[in-house]
C-alpha cells in the first residue's frame, strides 16, 4: 500500500460508519431525571462538554443511562457506544470495563492479537469501532472523555472529570 | 463555482523557498501550512542568524568585557535597533524585549494600571480580545476592585463604533484593543479608535500580535500609548515579543520584575533602578531568539510589508471565494476589512474532525476556539476551523484545502 493509501485506510477507520451513526444520531441522548449518578468530562484542548448520567440500583445495577454535551464525532460517539454497553451492567463490571477501554484505546500501533480484549457481548463488541483512534494519539482523548466521566460518576467524585 | 473558473491564474509565492519547513511531506502529502495566525515559520535566514550565534558569538550580554560577550551584546542591541525602525519608535528606549505579547500586556497591566486604580475606574477591552487581551486585564481589575467592561461586535466581527465611542467615558483609565482578530481576521480601525480615546485623554494599548505580521506598523503614526507583539508571528523564534511604550509611561512606572540587568545599583537599603528600556528587562534575555528576532526583520523589510500586505490580499480574495464554492461552508468572521485570516463551519462537521480529516492530507489548520471563547459564544458556537495565510502560501496551497474539505464531506455523508 502507498503511504497516501495507507493514510486513507487510518482515515477511514476511524469515522467507521458506526462512529458517524452514533455521532448523528447519538442514544440514549438527553437529561435522565432519576438519575443517581451523574458527572461532566470536559476537554479543555477542543471545548468538548459531556455530562453523564445513571440511574443505579440498590442492588448495584446500572438501570437507566443518558449523556448530553457536544463535542466532535469521536467523543459523541463514544459516549453513546458507552450508554448502550453499560445498560444493565453492574456497577464493578461497568468500572472493569472503564479499565479495558482505556486501556484499549491507549495501546497504538499493536496487533488485533495482544491488543487488551473486550469480552465479545454483542453490545460490548462495537465498542471496537473506536479503535481507529490510535492511530491519532490527538483524539484519543475524545475517545475515553465519556469514559473517563463513567469513572467519575460510579465513584461519586463531585469534581468535573478531565481527560488530563 | 468550479476550481477552473475561480482560478484565471495561480498566485504563487516567490518566497516560498526562503522557509525549508515547507519542503516537507506530512502524511503522505507536501505539507500545506495555513496555520500562520498562531505561529509562522521561519525563514533560512532567521535559523541561520541563531545558529551563527550559538556557534560563533554566545556569551551573556550587557556584563562581559570579553570579546563574546561584546559580540553578543551587539548583535541583541542591533536587534532592538532593527525593531525600533520596523514599527518606528521615536527611540529604541521605548523597545523593551519581552517573552511575547502576552508578558508585553502583563507587564502594562502590572505596571501602568495596577498602582494606578482602584473601585470606580474602569478598563476597556472588546469582545474581540484574544485571552492574552483578557485575563491579564480581569487579574488587575480583581486585585484592584477595578471594572471590566467590553465593547460589543456586529454579526460579522466587526467593532460597533457607536457603542465604543458611548464607552469611552472619563472614568475609562486605559482602553485594550487588538489591531487584528486571530480569530475572525477582522482589522479594526485601530487609527480612529486611538484618536478618539486620545481626545478623551484615555491610553491605549493595541494587542498588535497579529498586526505585526501583516502590514506596516508606524506606532508615531497610529499615536497609540502601547503596542504589543509576538516574534513568533511575525516569522521570527518563540520565546521573543516587544513592548512599544511610550517613554514618558516607561519613565513613571515602576519596573514589571527585580533582577539582574535592570538595576544600576542594589544595597540591602536600596536599590537604583537602570535606565530605559532595561529597566523593564530583569534577567538574562533570549538572546539568541532576539537576534533571530532581528534578522526576522531584516527579512520583512528586505520584501516590504506593503508588497507583503497586497500579495496576501489577493491570495485571501481568492481563498474566500474558493471556500463560497464548497456546498455546506459557513464563513464566520465576514468584516468589511479583513486580514488573510478565514474561520468557517463545514456542515455540522466539528472542527476538531475537520482538523483531523484535513491533517491527514497534510493541511495543516487550526480548530476550536482559538484562545477566543467570547468570540465563539457571540457567534453561538463552540469553536470553528480557521485557514490563516502569510505570503508564503500560494493559489495551490488553498486549492488544496478546498479538495480536503471536499474529502471530508464525502466521508462525512
Ligand atoms: C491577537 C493575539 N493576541 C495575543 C496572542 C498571544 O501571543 P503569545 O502567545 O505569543 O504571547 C495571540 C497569539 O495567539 C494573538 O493572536
Amino acid at each position: 500500500m502507498t503511504k497516501q493509501a495507507a493514510n486513507n485506510a487510518e482515515l477511514y477507520d476511524l469515522y467507521r460508519e458506526l462512529i458517524l451513526d452514533h455521532a448523528r444520531n447519538p442514544r440514549h441522548f438527553g437529561r435522565l431525571d432519576n438519575a443517581t449518578h451523574k458527572a461532566e468530562g470536559i476537554n479543555p484542548l477542543c471545548g468538548d462538554k459531556l455530562k453523564m448520567y445513571f440511574n443505579i440500583d440498590n442492588h448495584g445495577r446500572i438501570e437507566g443511562t443518558s449523556f448530553e454535551g457536544s463535542g466532535c464525532a469521536i467523543s459523541m460517539a463514544s459516549a453513546s457506544l458507552l450508554t448502550d454497553a453499560v445498560l444493565g451492567m453492574s456497577v464493578d463490571d461497568a468500572d472493569a470495563l472503564f479499565d479495558t477501554v482505556s486501556a484499549r484505546l491507549t495501546q497504538s500501533g499493536i496487533d488485533e492479537g495482544s491488543a487488551v480484549d473486550i469480552d465479545v457481548d454483542v453490545p460490548l463488541a462495537k465498542l471496537k469501532a473506536l479503535d481507529g483512534v490510535r492511530e491519532f494519539p490527538s483524539r484519543v482523548k475524545c475517545a475515553t472523555l465519556a469514559w473517563h466521566a463513567l469513572h467519575s460518576a460510579l465513584s461519586h467524585q463531585p469534581t468535573p472529570a478531565t481527560t488530563e | 463555482m468550479s476550481q477552473a473558473q475561480l482560478k484565471p491564474s495561480s498566485i504563487s509565492a516567490e518566497w516560498r523557498k526562503d522557509f525549508p519547513i515547507l519542503s516537507q511531506s506530512v502524511n503522505g502529502h507536501p505539507l500545506v501550512y495555513l496555520d500562520s495566525a498562531a505561529s509562522g515559520q521561519q525563514p533560512a535566514a532567521v535559523i541561520d542568524a541563531v545558529a551563527h550565534y550559538h556557534r560563533e558569538d554566545h556569551a551573556n550580554v550587557h556584563r562581559g568585557v570579553h570579546t563574546l560577550s561584546q559580540r553578543a551584546t551587539d548583535a541583541f542591541e542591533g536587534a532592538r535597533d532593527k525593531i525600533r525602525d520596523f514599527i518606528n519608535a521615536a527611540s529604541r528606549t521605548e523597545v523593551v524585549m519581552t517573552s511575547g505579547t502576552t508578558e508585553s500586556i502583563n507587564l502594562v497591566a502590572q505596571s501602568f494600571c495596577r498602582p494606578r486604580i482602584g473601585p470606580g475606574d474602569k478598563v476597556l477591552i472588546t469582545h474581540l480580545e484574544h485571552h492574552a487581551n483578557i485575563v491579564p486585564w480581569q487579574l488587575v481589575c480583581e486585585q484592584t476592585g477595578a471594572e471590566l467592561v467590553v465593547a460589543p461586535m456586529d454579526d460579522q466581527g466587526q467593532l460597533e463604533l457607536e457603542k465604543l465611542w458611548a464607552l469611552l467615558t472619563d472614568d475609562v483609565f486605559i482602553l485594550a484593543i487588538g489591531h487584528v482578530s486571530n480569530a475572525l481576521g477582522t482589522v479594526n480601525p485601530i487609527k480612529g479608535i486611538i484618536a478618539e480615546a486620545r481626545e478623551r485623554d484615555i491610553p491605549v494599548l493595541v494587542d498588535g500580535a497579529q498586526g505585526v505580521p501583516h502590514m506596516a506598523i508606524d506606532v508615531q503614526d497610529l499615536d497609540c500609548d502601547f503596542y504589543a507583539f509576538s516574534g513568533h508571528k511575525m516569522f521570527g523564534p518563540t520565546g521573543t515579543g516587544v513592548l512599544y511604550a511610550r517613554e514618558a509611561h516607561l519613565e513613571s512606572m515602576p519596573p514589571y520584575q527585580g533582577g539582574g540587568d535592570m538595576i544600576l545599583e542594589v544595597s540591602f537599603e536600596s536599590t537604583v533602578y537602570n535606565e530605559l528600556p532595561y529597566k523593564f528587562e530583569a534577567g538574562t534575555p533570549n538572546i539568541g531568539g532576539v537576534i533571530g528576532l532581528g534578522a526576522a526583520v531584516d527579512y520583512l523589510q528586505s520584501i516590504g510589508m506593503q508588497r507583503i500586505a497586497d500579495y496576501e490580499r489577493d491570495l485571501h480574495d481568492y481563498m474566500v471565494a474558493a471556500l463560497e464554492s464548497v456546498d455546506g461552508i459557513r464563513l464566520i468572521g465576514t468584516a468589511a476589512s479583513k486580514a488573510s485570516v478565514q474561520s468557517f463551519l463545514l456542515d455540522d462537521i466539528h472542527s476538531h474532525d475537520l482538523g483531523t480529516i484535513l491533517d491527514h492530507q497534510g493541511v495543516a489548520i487550526r480548530t476550536g476556539h482559538h484562545c477566543a471563547m467570547p468570540v465563539m459564544s457571540r457567534f453561538g458556537i463552540s469553536g470553528t476551523a480557521r485557514a490563516s495565510i502569510a505570503f508564503y502560501n500560494n493559489s495551490d496551497d488553498v486549492d488544496r484545502l478546498i479538495a480536503a474539505l471536499l474529502k471530508a464531506r464525502q466521508l462525512f455523508t
